[in-house]
């Protein structure tokens, strides 16, 4: 059997302020070792002031194939959007 | 719906530069020489680091030294975001760094050249590093979404390691006559391996018309051989150096500079295997792999016994 360390997916918080953002993966036998190999291999150049890793097989994701039904409701619901509704040009600030 | 139509859907895709991501259909073919392209290419970058690590401790003074350490740590890095991304396409690390072992798979022929004086440090960074950036900064393009943005990270990088090459180059190009001397002797070696960097050329190579077609590649490689002769020539002109091609010339009507013939039988050697150092390059590759295996061995130890000490604390010190 392979003995392999497991894949993280990484995530980078670049500044205070900001959410965390998927940078990329990489290898590591632990959560605690997937932190400092992130850190030397995503932060180098002061990309980030946190980093969450979880592991690949955690993550659960939408199926490309099912985009349409998954996505496609939302497309026809402009009147969510604020360009949907006209507003007088005599009235200001809304 | 018919694997035909699976394809009419993702060609078009790709022409109207809609990135294809990981968990997108695409045809078996695609999947396959983006596998081979990004592995070989992860493969480069960390075979890269030999012949720049066998200057390190030979570094002419702190800061160079500290600067070259930072450089091929980087190398490493980048071959750790391509190997991420090949593996988004199903491909298991493993595997990948197996094939680059037994010598199965390919990695740029560059790095089987030695690197004799300090003045070689300067042309990697200058030459080794501006080919590949012409052919990165065309891959940031590139149809693959992962792909596309571990090129966007390494191009930001490699920038640096240009400019610090040329730096060197400056150094000592505008040195003593013994440093400009290694600094031309450099170039004499470096040139025209830096030219076959860009792969045959464009009517014998087997992969681009396709790949141009699925906009994994965006120019080919005459074209990119072209735009990398044309921007460095000034550049080495600016070092007081000469290009080692007596048929160099600017040509006003094409607008570029014409340039000699590659030797393609030396070019067709080292990619066989027959380089200076095709060898000893597989052979450091090997013996580091062999043995870190300890070390990759003991961490999977360590981390099963924290595993198994969260579950079940009390049995887990009684057990020890």
């Amino acid at each position: 059997m392979k003995n392999t360390w497991p894949l993280w997916e990484v995530f980078i918080r670049s500044k205070s302020g900001l959410s965390h953002k998927h940078v990329g993966s990489l290898h590591a036998s632990d959560a605690e070792m997937a932190v400092e190999n992130a850190r030397d291999l995503y932060t180098r150049r002061n990309e980030g002031v946190s980093i969450w890793v979880v592991e690949s097989k955690h993550i659960t994701a939408s199926d490309p194939d099912d985009s349409d039904p998954l996505f496609e409701p939302a497309k026809d619901k402009i009147y969510r959007h604020p360009t949907f509704y006209s507003v007088p040009d005599e009235v200001t600030h809304m | 719906m018919t694997s035909l139509n699976f394809e009419t859907i993702f060609q078009s895709k790709i022409d109207d530069e809609t990135k294809i991501e990981p968990k997108d259909w695409m045809p078996d073919a695609y999947r396959k020489t983006l596998i081979r392209q990004i592995s070989q290419h992860a493969h480069s970058e960390i075979v890269g680091m030999l012949p720049e690590g066998n200057w390190i401790t030979r570094a002419p003074s702190l800061r160079r030294k500290l600067i070259l350490l930072a450089k091929v740590q980087d190398e490493a890095g980048h071959g750790l975001y391509l190997y991420s991304a090949a593996e988004t396409l199903g491909a298991d690390r493993d595997d990948l760094v197996q094939q680059l072992l037994t010598g199965k798979a390919k990695y740029s022929s560059i790095f089987n050249y030695p690197t004799l004086n300090w003045a070689d440090i300067g042309a990697i960074g200058w030459l080794v590093d501006g080919a590949a950036i012409m052919n990165q900064v065309m891959l940031t393009r590139t149809s693959y979404g992962p792909y596309a943005r571990a090129m966007v990270r390494i191009c930001k990088e490699e920038s640096f390691h240009q400019r610090q090459g040329y730096e060197i180059m400056i150094a000592m190009a505008k040195g003593s006559p013994e440093q400009k001397a290694m600094a031309q002797d450099s170039l004499n070696r470096w040139w025209w391996p830096s030219l076959m960097m860009f792969g045959p050329s464009d009517s014998e190579s087997t992969h681009s018309d396709q790949a141009l077609k699925w906009k994994i590649k965006r120019k080919s490689n005459d074209e990119l051989r072209q735009q990398f002769v044309d921007v460095t020539v000034p550049q080495a002109e600016y070092l007081g150096l000469t290009v080692p091609d007596p048929a160099l010339h600017w040509n006003e009507a094409r607008d570029h500079y014409d340039f000699g013939e590659i030797n393609w039988d030396e070019f067709w050697s080292v990619v066989k295997g027959n380089g200076p150092c095709n060898r000893q390059r597989l052979q450091a590759r090997v013996k580091a792999y062999e043995d870190g295996a300890w070390v990759r061995d003991a961490a999977i130890a360590y981390a099963e016994k924290k595993e198994q000490r969260k579950l079940a604390p009390e049995a887990a010190v009684k057990a020890a």
